[in-house]
C-alpha cells in the first residue's frame, strides 16, 4: 500500500498527488511511468512520473479525470492509500548531446512534458516550452514551466489566455523565425503529436514523442501496448514510451486507443452514479 | 487386498454444455471413498518406477499407502517433504508423461491416478487441517528469489525449510506467476494458489509484490546493498511472440498472454470487473499448445464460437491430450494443417481498424525438420479465409530481456534464455536460475524441479562460503 502524502487540484479535472514510494523515487527519471491499481478490484493504469524527490522518497503523478479509475483515484485524499504502485517503468527520455530543444505539451500531457523540460534545463540545454490548452481554466504548471524554460509560449484554443491557436502554429512560427532546434519533444493527445510531427517533418527537425497506448502489465509480457514504428512492432512499455515521431503509425495507434471506448464510458457512468449515491 | 481393476476411478467433472458457460473448476476431484479405492490399486512396488518420472521425486508409494488406509494428513506430510505446491501439481502436471507413465499398472490397463490422488490429499489438507507448518529457526543467511512462479515458489519453500531468510520479488500485484495470470480458474482455482502461497508465508517466506527487478532494484544492488548472499532468477518466459504477418496490430488481435492476463489475473470475465475485454462472436486462436487451449476455452466461456488453427495435425498438437479432449467436448472447432498469412481488417467504419477475418494457407506435412517433427509446407493455391472478430496469438513466449540487460556478466543464449549448469548456477557467482527463464516456455513441474535443484545448490554454495 502506498500513502498519498499530498493532493492538489491543478484545475477542475486535473489532480496532482505525491505518493510515498522511496524505491521508485530513488530510480525515477523523466520519461518513465508507473502503473497503479486504486483498490483490490481495480484495473492497472499507467501514469507518468511528473516529479520526484529522491531524499524525501516520493514521486508525483498528475492525472486527468477521464473515466472510472481516475474518478475513483480522485476520491482518495491525503493520508489514504493506493493499493498497488509499481515502477519506474519504460525507458527514460534521452538528453545526451542536445543543446537546444523545443518541448511541446498539450493539455494534461504537460504533466509529462514538464519533468523532461526540467531535466533538460538542469543539464544546461536551451529549452523553449510551448504549452497548449483548450482554455484558460485548464492551464496547469505554468510557473513550473517558466522556471525551467529559456523561452515560454502559452497557447489556448479559444484565445482566453496567452496566444490564440494551436501549439503547432507557435512551433511553426518559431522555426520559420529562424530558431534551430536539435530536437522537438512533443507530449499530449495522439492527434496533437501527429500534427506536431507533420509540422516538423517539413523542416527536417527530429521529433520525439511519448506514446500513451493501452497497457496492462507495463513490463513487456502482453503486447497490449504495441505499435508500429518504422514498420516494426514495438512494445511502448519497454521499448518506449518515447519514439521517433516521424516513424510512428499514428492512425493505427489512435484506432487501438479507442478499443474499449464503449466499455469505458459505461463504467465511468456507473462509477459516477455510485459516488452520487454515497453523497446522499 | 489391492484393487485389481484395470481401469482407474473416474473423476467427476462438470458436464461440457454447462461448464463451457462458467469459470468454475471443470474437474471436481475424488471423494474420500473414491480416493481410498483408487489408492488400493497401487501395488507398492519395491523399485518404485513412478518416482523416476516425478521431477521433484515425491515418495509416491508411501503417500498412496497412507491414502489407502484413510490417513490423509499423513499422506500430505509425505508429499510436503518434496513438493511445495501439491494442490497445483496434482491439477496441472502432465502426469501421463511423468509419474503415471512409469506406473506398473499401466502396462496392462490404466496406471494409478497419482495426480488425482495428490490433488485429493492436498485439497483434503487445505479443507480439513488446521496444522500450520512449523517455521524453522533462521540460519541467518538471506536469499533473494526473483519471480513468484512455480520455480521461484519451490526454491523459496525449500530454502525456507532449511532455515534461510527468503524474500521473493514479484513484478505483478499478485504472486503466483503463470499460476495466477496464465492458467484459468476453471483448471486451477486461484483460491488454491493463494492457499499454497499462504503456506509458504507461514514458513517464513517474505513476498514483495510490485517489484520489477531490473527496474526498481538490480541484482547487483540486492547482493551488494541489501545483503542477499545468493539470488535465484525464476522470472519465467513471459515475452509473447507474434507472427509478424500483416494486420497483427488491428483491434481485436491479442497475444494469449494479454487475453489470459485480462481474463484470469484481472478477472475481466466477471461482469463487474474494472478491466475490460472485448466481447466477441467468432474467435480464432492460433497455436496448438496448452496456452492455446486455455485461451480458446476462456474465449468460449466469454460467449464466443471458437476455432483453433494449427499448422500441423492433431497428432502433433503439443497441448496435453486431456486439455484437447476437454476443449473438443466444449465445442471448440479445430482446423488442422492451417497456417495464417494475414489478418484482415474492415475497409469502412465501424469495422475499419478492426479484425474481420484471417487468411490462411492449407498446409501438408513433408520431411521431418531439425526438431524431428514433420515440417508443414503450403499447398499451392489452397488459401482460404475464416471470418472472425478476434484473433488470439498463442505461438509461445521467450524470456523477458529486462534482467539480462541490467545484470552485467549474466550470460544468455541466442533465444534470450539464461545460461545455467545442471545445478542452476549462472555465469555470475552466487546467482542461480531455473524454470522457463533457463529453458524457455516449458511446464510447471519442470520449473518446480529446477527450483528444487537450485535450492539445494544455493544451500551448498552458502555453506561452502561460510
Amino acid at each position: 500500500m502506498y500513502k498519498i502524502l499530498r493532493k492538489q487540484c491543478l484545475n477542475p479535472t486535473v489532480t496532482r498527488m505525491d505518493v510515498e514510494a522511496p524505491l521508485i523515487a530513488k530510480k525515477a527519471e523523466p520519461g518513465q511511468f508507473i502503473i497503479l491499481r486504486v483498490d483490490a478490484d481495480g484495473e492497472r493504469i499507467p501514469l507518468t512520473i511528473a516529479d520526484y524527490d529522491r531524499e524525501a522518497g516520493w514521486v508525483s503523478i498528475i492525472f486527468q479525470i477521464v473515466g472510472a479509475t481516475t474518478e475513483k483515484l480522485n476520491h482518495l485524499e491525503e493520508g489514504d492509500f493506493i493499493h498497488d504502485f509499481v515502477g519506474p517503468l519504460g525507458k527514460p527520455t534521452e538528453t545526451d548531446g542536445l543543446k537546444k530543444v523545443a518541448v511541446v505539451g498539450g493539455g494534461v500531457g504537460c504533466a509529462i512534458a514538464y519533468p523532461v523540460a526540467k531535466k533538460m534545463h538542469e543539464k544546461g540545454i536551451n529549452v523553449t516550452s510551448i504549452v497548449g490548452f483548450r482554455n484558460k481554466d485548464l492551464v496547469i504548471l505554468e510557473d513550473e514551466f517558466k522556471a525551467c524554460s529559456d523561452k515560454f509560449v502559452m497557447m489556448t484554443d479559444d484565445g482566453s489566455y496567452g496566444t490564440k491557436g494551436l501549439v503547432t502554429n507557435a512551433l511553426e512560427d518559431l522555426i520559420l523565425g529562424g530558431e534551430k532546434y536539435d530536437e522537438v519533444i512533443a507530449i499530449g493527445p495522439v492527434i496533437m503529436m501527429k500534427f506536431v510531427c507533420k509540422t516538423t517533418e517539413k523542416y527536417g527537425v527530429k521529433t520525439i514523442i511519448s506514446m500513451n497506448p493501452i497497457m496492462v502489465d507495463g513490463t513487456g509480457m502482453c503486447g497490449g501496448c504495441r505499435l508500429t514504428v518504422g514498420g516494426e512492432t514495438k512494445f511502448a512499455c519497454v521499448d518506449g514510451p518515447d519514439f521517433d515521431g516521424h516513424l510512428v503509425d499514428f492512425d493505427e495507434a489512435m484506432a487501438r486507443g479507442s478499443m474499449y471506448k464503449p466499455f469505458e464510458r459505461k463504467r465511468h457512468e456507473e462509477t459516477c452514479n455510485l459516488f452520487k449515491k454515497e453523497v446522499k | 487386498m489391492p484393487n485389481m481393476s484395470l481401469k482407474r476411478n473416474e473423476m467427476p467433472t462438470q458436464n461440457p454444455s454447462e461448464r463451457s458457460k462458467n469459470f468454475k473448476e471443470v474437474a471436481l476431484g475424488y471423494t474420500e471413498e473414491q480416493a481410498i479405492d483408487e489408492a488400493k490399486r497401487c501395488l507398492n512396488c519395491k523399485n518404485q518406477p513412478c518416482r523416476q518420472g516425478c521431477p521433484v521425486k515425491i515418495n509416491i508409494p508411501a503417500f498412496i499407502k497412507e491414502v489407502s488406509e484413510g490417513r490423509f494428513e499423513e499422506a500430505y506430510k509425505i508429499i510436503s517433504e518434496s513438493s511445495s505446491l501439491p494442490a497445483v501439481c496434482g491439477r496441472v502436471c502432465p502426469q501421463e508423461n511423468q509419474c503415471e507413465k512409469f506406473c506398473v499398472r499401466g502396462i496392462k490397463g490404466e496406471s494409478v491416478g497419482i495426480g488425482r490422488l495428490e490433488r485429493f490429499v492436498a485439497d483434503w489438507h487445505n479443507a480439513n487441517s488446521t496444522e500450520k507448518p512449523v517455521r524453522p529457526a533462521s540460519n541467518g543467511h538471506k536469499v533473494a528469489v526473483i519471480g513468484s512462479g512455480p520455480s521461484g515458489l519451490t526454491c523459496a519453500g525449500d530454502l525456507a525449510k532449511m532455515g534461510y531468510e527468503v524474500t521473493v520479488f514479484e513484478a505483478l500485484h499478485l504472486a503466483g506467476g503463470v499460476l495466477v495470470y496464465g492458467i484459468p480458474e476453471f483448471r486451477l482455482p486461484k483460491a488454491i494458489v493463494q492457499k499454497e502461497i499462504d503456506t509458504l508465508k507461514d514458513l517464513g517466506v517474505n513476498v514483495e509484490t510490485n517489484m520489477v527487478i531490473g527496474k526498481v532494484l538490480s541484482i547487483d544492488e540486492l547482493m551488494n546493498e541489501y545483503g542477499f548472499e545468493s539470488v535465484f532468477i525464476g522470472s519465467g518466459a513471459g515475452l509473447p511472440k507474434f507472427m509478424n504477418i500483416p494486420g497483427e496490430n488491428l483491434n481485436g488481435v491479442y497475444s494469449a498472454n494479454e487475453f489470459l492476463t485480462r481474463t484470469n489475473l484481472m478477472k475481466a470475465y466477471k461482469p463487474d470487473s474494472n478491466t475490460p475485454i472485448k466481447e466477441n462472436k467468432e474467435v480464432v486462436v492460433v497455436g496448438g499448445g496448452n496456452v492455446a487451449m486455455d485461451a480458446a476455452r476462456c474465449a468460449k466461456r466469454l460467449g464466443a464460437n471458437v476455432t483453433v488453427v494449427y499448422r500441423r495435425t492433431q497428432k502433433e498438437l503439443p497441448a496435453r491430450h486431456e486439455e484437447v479432449e476437454h476443449a473438443m467436448e466444449e465445442g471448440i472447432v479445430f482446423k488442422f494443417l492451417t497456417n495464417p498469412v494475414e489478418i484482415l481488417g474492415g475497409a469502412e467504419p465501424p469495422q475499419k481498424g478492426w479484425v474481420t477475418g484471417i487468411k490462411c494457407q492449407q498446409m501438408q506435412l513433408s520431411e521431418p525438420d531439425a526438431s524431428g517433427r514433420a515440417r508443414p509446407i503450403p499447398v499451392e493455391g489452397a488459401d482460404f479465409t475464416v471470418d472472425c472478430d478476434c484473433v488470439i496469438m498463442a505461438l509461445g513466449t521467450s524470456p523477458n530481456p529486462l534482467i539480462k540487460s541490467t545484470t552485467a556478466g549474466l550470460d544468455t543464449n541466442k533465444h534470450g534464455c539464461v545460461v545455467a549448469d545442471e545445478d542452476g548456477l549462472t555465469s555470475r557467482e552466487g546467482v542461480f536460475a531455473g524454470g522457463d527463464a533457463v529453458t524457455g516456455a516449458a511446464t510447471v513441474i519442470l520449473a518446480m524441479g529446477a527450483g528444487k535443484t537450485a535450492a539445494a545448490a544455493i544451500d551448498r554454495y552458502i555453506k561452502s562460503k561460510n
